[in-house]
């Protein structure tokens, strides 16, 4: 590799040659600050919080996107550069809606750092910024008031997510990140994936706060309230309270719910099981009877919505089955309290999702059962965290506790769901011991596994070919229907997730302060969930005793009218 | 003072889209002996010339042109670009050209793409022109009918149109890169450089761009000769410029002069003095983002060298004079208003430098202000000027610093809650 | 839809040409604006995002979201007027339309806009109404102007 040298802060470095000023400072370990820059994202060069000097060059430069060049001598901490700064975050602040202590974002905050760091305290400006626009119609909240306009959220929605419902509009002081007409998010074509909440440095993106709801519920003598608890929050939720990313928190979480006042707590990878239950015998239908292939998956909601507004032509391929947290809730509110003798209407369900578009989800009309919904409350991981702390439980002291029986019984397919290919691998699994009657060996796929944007592969079971593929990030996704719909591709069946990596980068999961680390902390997350599954009791679901017991007493069998009354649903073009 | 008409010579004496009348009067000329030179001959001329750019950034042009020759023919320039957007304050020359006499700017973007080999033209024109674009659309259409553009040019070979499009309403859309996205059909906000447009320009590929002033020069240095443009001016300038004398001048209007012309002469000489019998209180130079400067500097040649050697540009050659009735607090928040809202809103120190400027100077100006305001001024100016994405940001604090400069005494005033002109009302209300 | 049609034939539903569509649209809306069913249909027949559309229209100064009148006076606000009186001329205006900057006159005829230099410097102090510049103007010919188009309605 070539490389080249040149002097930072009087550090004699040599680093590869197309290095940015940026990535050479780090590698003398030297701390350049940073706001609009998310590396591989959005990399607009504009916010100018970065720049430097470097000698002999006109003007200062910003380190972010500034080449190195062989000789340079940088200075990143001269008067000049710290005075700039400081004019720059200033400027900034000025348009700021300060107002940290009741903020969300409050000691996560990129700008509240950057604040902090160099020292403000005064705000010399007077006027307030001019675009203030408070959209809380939907899961995701957007409050511009906070906007520092980075448009790091405009990159995700319509680079990477392909959804395109936000850009920058306007222009001078009026510039403003917006929807078209301003009109809510939930009125143009956002399909609540939350992404663009991940990357806002500050808090001017939001999920929607149902903790109210919850808090009420829990209150209410008359209310039975039941929680199920995603496979993703799990793996995340630890990082809310310092511990190591990719910490598994089951145990604690479950006495954390059991001290909130749940009445019981329950795991969403029996919906999860369910899922395949219902969708590999979808599969196999559809492959043995001519039926629309190929399948694809159904269970991520921002998936769901995203394929409602730009691939309508493809809703006959979506699979009929409701998702893992949806399925949960409709036996939660038939099948339990038929067993546990309670009624139905003081069923309360709430779920927590690492994802924000399960929000959007809960609340479909076409998904409620004699008038009642499946989930009545949706809160994300980090919600959950918040309300733990908010009751004053010592999180990290807490001991281990377990689920409750009946619909907390998981499996290792269950618990895969979380990563991309998790759904792909435990269909697998489950349609392999059908198609042989077996009760096969092999149980990793390790084909349809990684963080690869779109994975396929052709899986032999018992002489029957299966093509199949996995799309995580609605972008890839829309590349892969469109060489479907070039007729370039031939599958039987497809998983996509919206979120990049599954639902463990759901939009509800922590916030990283360090977003660079996303990868780092997707991969880790990633295989604590691999490590629950390879050390799970039963790794299929079709072995999940309560599901077998689910179908033994109330289903009958997987496609019967029952479950399609309870497990299935159907879709809404929106173009 | 010489009187070589280059630019204006058939300015009001043809019908502007006549082809016919713009030949009798000498015009094609300059393309007629073009197809007989080597492509690199006609660089050599303009490169003697000595024609710097006219939009502004006074970029050598036969060095421009050079190096757009230079990228080997594969990736070939594709595009010629004219920037016809004209949005600096002050500025109306390149409207005379267009109007009078534009096909003089399509013979020249034409020369060039015969040394380039470009097969696709663009006049961008600003949308506030749209009287104009149908001049050019139909100067276009005459030319191309009389085998000037189109098909197998003058029997070259040699094809070659040229497409009018119009801008909306954006100043930023005259900086290069933002007029390349608007061609595009997008927002004109500037892209980062490099890579520059000479390499990756107008769909990514490279893209030959010049104002209407300077494509205007390329006909008559072809015909006359580098050296002959070259000698109508002064040593390291040639030719001559087209000024806009505008403001509280007796005879406002667009003067061709050569290089060398003081701006004393063309303030007094070519525009009659200070109208009504007032004295003249400064000069803005160059347009709203140029510098402004007392009558110690008029004897300053219009000439790149001299100018620069006293701190002063050119710019677009916009001559705005203001006489003493005005206050210079006043005229500045005008000024500052007009790039507080012409500000692409892309990067920080432009989107939030510049309208915290003028909330500084609706304070100066209804007598809230404080010293530490003209220091914040100062300070703001310094960041602008230093880390700004474009030139727009990097430049608008031009005129803060130099009224700064020439008036402290007046910025003084207004700190104490005086306006000397009496033009501010230092009503003292909160805004 | 039909006017919106033949407008996106002529530019051959170029999308790099938008901009040249969304003009001509504003000015077959006969109220300087730019309707929203008109630019969501455009959206949709050039295949473009919605957000890159709004993005693109509000960025530009001279396009509207909102009905203007149908005639825009545009009264220039910057240096080279300024000095050249243009508050005069401003003042008058809304006197005489009986409107304030942004506003649009009852009767649906003119709207009355600020504007950033549009290069008529040297008739300074100077105002565009719709493709039509006055220059030089004194209060008698701002008045006399003014007439003429309210005759023409
Ligand atoms: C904010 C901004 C506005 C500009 N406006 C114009 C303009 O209206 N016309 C123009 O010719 N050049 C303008 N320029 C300069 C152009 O970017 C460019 O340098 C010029 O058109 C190149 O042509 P030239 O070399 O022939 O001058 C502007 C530059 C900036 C930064
Ligand atoms: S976004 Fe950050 S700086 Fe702004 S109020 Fe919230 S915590 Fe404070
Ligand atoms: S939630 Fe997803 S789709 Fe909606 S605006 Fe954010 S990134 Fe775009
Ligand atoms: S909402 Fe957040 S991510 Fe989007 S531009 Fe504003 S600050 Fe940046
Ligand atoms: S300096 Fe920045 S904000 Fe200003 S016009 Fe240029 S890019 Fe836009
Ligand atoms: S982080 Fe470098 S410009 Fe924003």
């Amino acid at each position: 590799m070539e490389k080249i040298n040149l002097t930072i802060d009087g550090i004699d470095i040599s680093v590869a040659k197309g290095s940015t000023i940026l990535q050479a400072a780090k590698e003398a370990k030297v701390d350049i600050p940073t706001l609009c820059f998310l590396q591989g994202v959005h990399e607009p060069g504009s916010c100018r919080i970065c720049v430097v000097e470097v000698e002999g060059w006109r003007g200062l430069q910003p380190a972010c996107v500034t080449k190195a060049e062989e000789g340079i001598v940088v200075k990143t901490s001269s008067r000049l550069v710290r005075e700039t700064r400081r004019d720059i975050l200033e400027l900034i602040l000025a348009n700021h809606n300060r107002e940290c202590l009741s903020c969300k974002r409050n000691q996560k905050c990129e700008l509240q750092k950057l604040a902090e760091d160099f020292g403000i305290d005064s705000n010399y400006y007077e006027k307030k910024g001019t675009c203030v626009e408070l959209d809380q119609s939907g899961p995701v909240v957007r409050d511009t008031s906070k906007c520092v306009l980075c448009g790091r959220c405009v990159s995700v929605c319509s680079n990477i997510q392909k959804v395109n419902a936000i850009d920058l509009a306007y222009r001078g002081p009026n510039t403003s990140v917006t929807t078209p007409y301003e009109q809510s998010l939930s009125l143009r074509s956002c399909i609540n994936c939350g992404q663009c909440i991940k990357v806002c440095p500050v808090g001017a993106l939001q999920e929607r706060d149902d903790t109210e709801k919850v808090w009420k519920a829990l209150e209410d003598p008359e209310l039975h309230v039941v929680v199920q608890t995603a496979p993703a929050v799990r793996v995340a939720l630890g990082e809310e309270f310092g511990l190591p990313v990719g910490t598994n928190v089951k145990g604690k979480m479950v006495t954390a719910l059991k001290r909130l006042g749940f009445n019981k707590i329950f795991d969403t990878t029996f919906g999860a099981d369910l899922t395949i239950m219902e969708e590999g015998t979808e599969l196999l239908h559809r492959i043995n009877n001519g039926g629309k292939l190929p399948l694809i998956t159904s269970c991520s909601p921002g998936w769901v919505k995203f394929c409602e507004h730009n691939y309508s032509d493809f809703l006959d391929n979506l699979s009929s089955c409701r998702s893992p947290q949806q399925m949960f809730g409709a036996v939660a509110k038939s099948y339990y309290p038929q067993k546990a003798g309670l009624d139905a209407n003081k069923v309360f369900v709430v779920s927590v999702m690492p994802c924000t578009a399960k929000k959007f989800e809960a609340d479909r009309e076409e998904l409620k059962i004699n008038g009642l919904k499946d989930v009545d409350a949706v809160i994300t991981t980090r919600e959950l965290a918040k309300m733990i702390k908010q009751a004053g439980i010592n999180f990290n002291e807490l001991s281990d506790s377990y689920y409750d029986e009946l619909l907390g019984t998981s499996t290792g397919a269950g618990v895969i769901f979380a990563n991309t290919g998790g759904v792909m691998e435990a269909a697998l699994r489950t349609v392999a011991d059908i198609l042989t009657g077996e009760d096969l060996q092999t149980i990793e796929y390790h084909e349809v596994r990684g963080l690869e944007g779109t994975k396929e592969a052709t899986v032999n079971i018992n002489g029957m070919e299966l093509n199949v593929a996995i799309a995580h990030g609605t972008g890839n996704a829309a590349k892969l229907l469109d060489t479907i719909r070039e007729g370039k591709a031939d599958y039987h069946f497809i998983e996509v997730m919206a979120c990049p990596g599954g639902c463990i980068n759901g939009g509800g999961q922590p916030i990283l302060m360090d977003k660079s680390k996303t990868q780092e902390v997707n991969q880790l997350r990633a295989a604590s969930i691999y490590s629950l599954d390879r050390t799970a009791v039963k790794r299929k679901s079709h072995d999940n005793p309560e599901i077998k017991k689910i179908y033994a007493e109330f289903l009958d069998k997987p496609g019967s009218s029952k479950a399609h009354q309870l497990l299935h649903t159907h879709y809404i073009a929106r173009n | 003072m010489g009187n070589t008409k280059i630019l204006s010579s058939r300015f009001g004496k043809i019908k502007p889209d006549s082809v016919e009348e713009f030949v009798a009067a000498g015009g094609y000329e300059g393309l007629k002996k073009a197809i007989t030179m080597k492509p690199e001959e006609i660089i050599q001329e303009i490169k003697n010339a000595y024609l710097f750019g006219r939009g502004g950034a006074a970029y050598p042009t036969g060095v421009k042109w050079e190096q757009a020759y230079a990228i080997p023919l594969e990736k070939g320039p594709k595009y010629m670009i004219c920037n016809a957007d004209e949005g600096e304050p002050g500025t109306f020359k390149d409207r005379h050209i267009m109007a009078e006499d534009p096909l003089m700017l399509i013979e020249g973007m034409t020369i060039g793409a015969f040394i380039f080999g470009a097969k696709e033209g663009y006049i961008y024109c600003r949308g506030e022109y749209s009287g104009i674009q149908k001049i050019l659309k139909s100067a276009i259409k005459n030319a191309t009918e009389a085998g000037y553009l189109g098909e197998n040019i003058m029997g070259t070979g040699l094809n070659f149109n040229i497409k009018v499009v119009s801008g909306a309403g954006a100043y930023v859309c005259g900086e290069n890169t933002a007029l390349v996205e608007s061609i595009e059909g997008k927002t004109g906000r500037p892209r980062r450089k490099p890579p520059y447009i000479k390499n990756a320009g107008l769909n990514m590929m490279p893209t030959v761009l010049n104002n209407v002033e300077t494509y205007a020069c390329i006909p008559w240095i072809v015909k006359e000769g580098g050296e002959t443009f070259l000698s109508v001016g002064t040593e390291f300038s040639g030719g001559t410029k087209l000024m806009c004398l505008s403001g509280n001048v007796v005879q406002r209007g667009v003067y061709e002069v050569p290089f060398g012309t003081t701006l004393r002469e063309l303030i007094y000489g070519l525009g009659g003095g200070i109208a009504g019998g007032k004295t003249l209180k400064f000069v803005h130079l160059g347009g709203s983002s140029g510098a402004c400067f007392p009558e110690e500097l008029l004897d300053t040649k219009i000439c790149y060298n001299d100018l620069r050697k006293n701190g002063l540009s050119l710019g677009s050659g916009a001559v705005l004079v203001v006489d003493d009735t005005h206050c210079v607090v006043d005229y500045l928040k005008t000024v500052m208003e007009f790039f507080e809202d012409e500000s692409c809103g892309k990067c920080t120190p432009c989107r939030e430098g510049n309208r915290r400027m003028v909330e500084i100077l609706e304070k100066l100006t209804s007598g809230r202000g404080a010293k530490e305001d003209l220091e914040r001024l100062q300070r703001l100016a310094r960041t602008m000027r230093n880390t700004s994405f474009c030139g727009l940001g990097q430049s608008a604090p031009v005129p803060v610093t130099t009224l700064l400069k020439h008036f402290a005494a007046e910025f003084e005033a207004h700190v104490q809650g005086r306006c000397p002109s009496g033009k501010c009302s230092m009503s003292g209300v909160r805004r | 839809m039909e006017k919106v049609d033949e407008v996106l034939e002529k530019f051959r539903y170029a999308k790099e040409d938008l901009i040249q569509i969304l003009l001509e649209l504003q000015m077959l809306s006969g109220k300087n604006y730019l309707p929203q069913e008109w630019v969501e249909y455009v959206a949709k027949a050039l295949d473009m995002p919605m957000n890159k559309v709004y993005g693109v229209m509000t960025f530009y100064g001279m396009f509207s979201t909102k009905p203007r009148g149908k005639n825009l006076i545009e009264v220039c606000k910057s240096g080279p007027c300024h000095v050249s009186g243009s508050q005069g001329i401003e003042l008058m205006l809304e006197k005489e339309l009986a409107i304030k900057p942004g506003e649009t006159t009852d009767d649906g005829l003119f709207t009355l806009e600020r504007s950033n230099c549009f290069g008529a410097c040297d008739i300074a102090p100077a105002i565009k109404i719709g493709e039509k510049v006055y220059g030089n103007l004194t209060p008698d010919s701002l008045r006399a102007v003014i007439k003429s188009y309210r005759e023409e309605a």
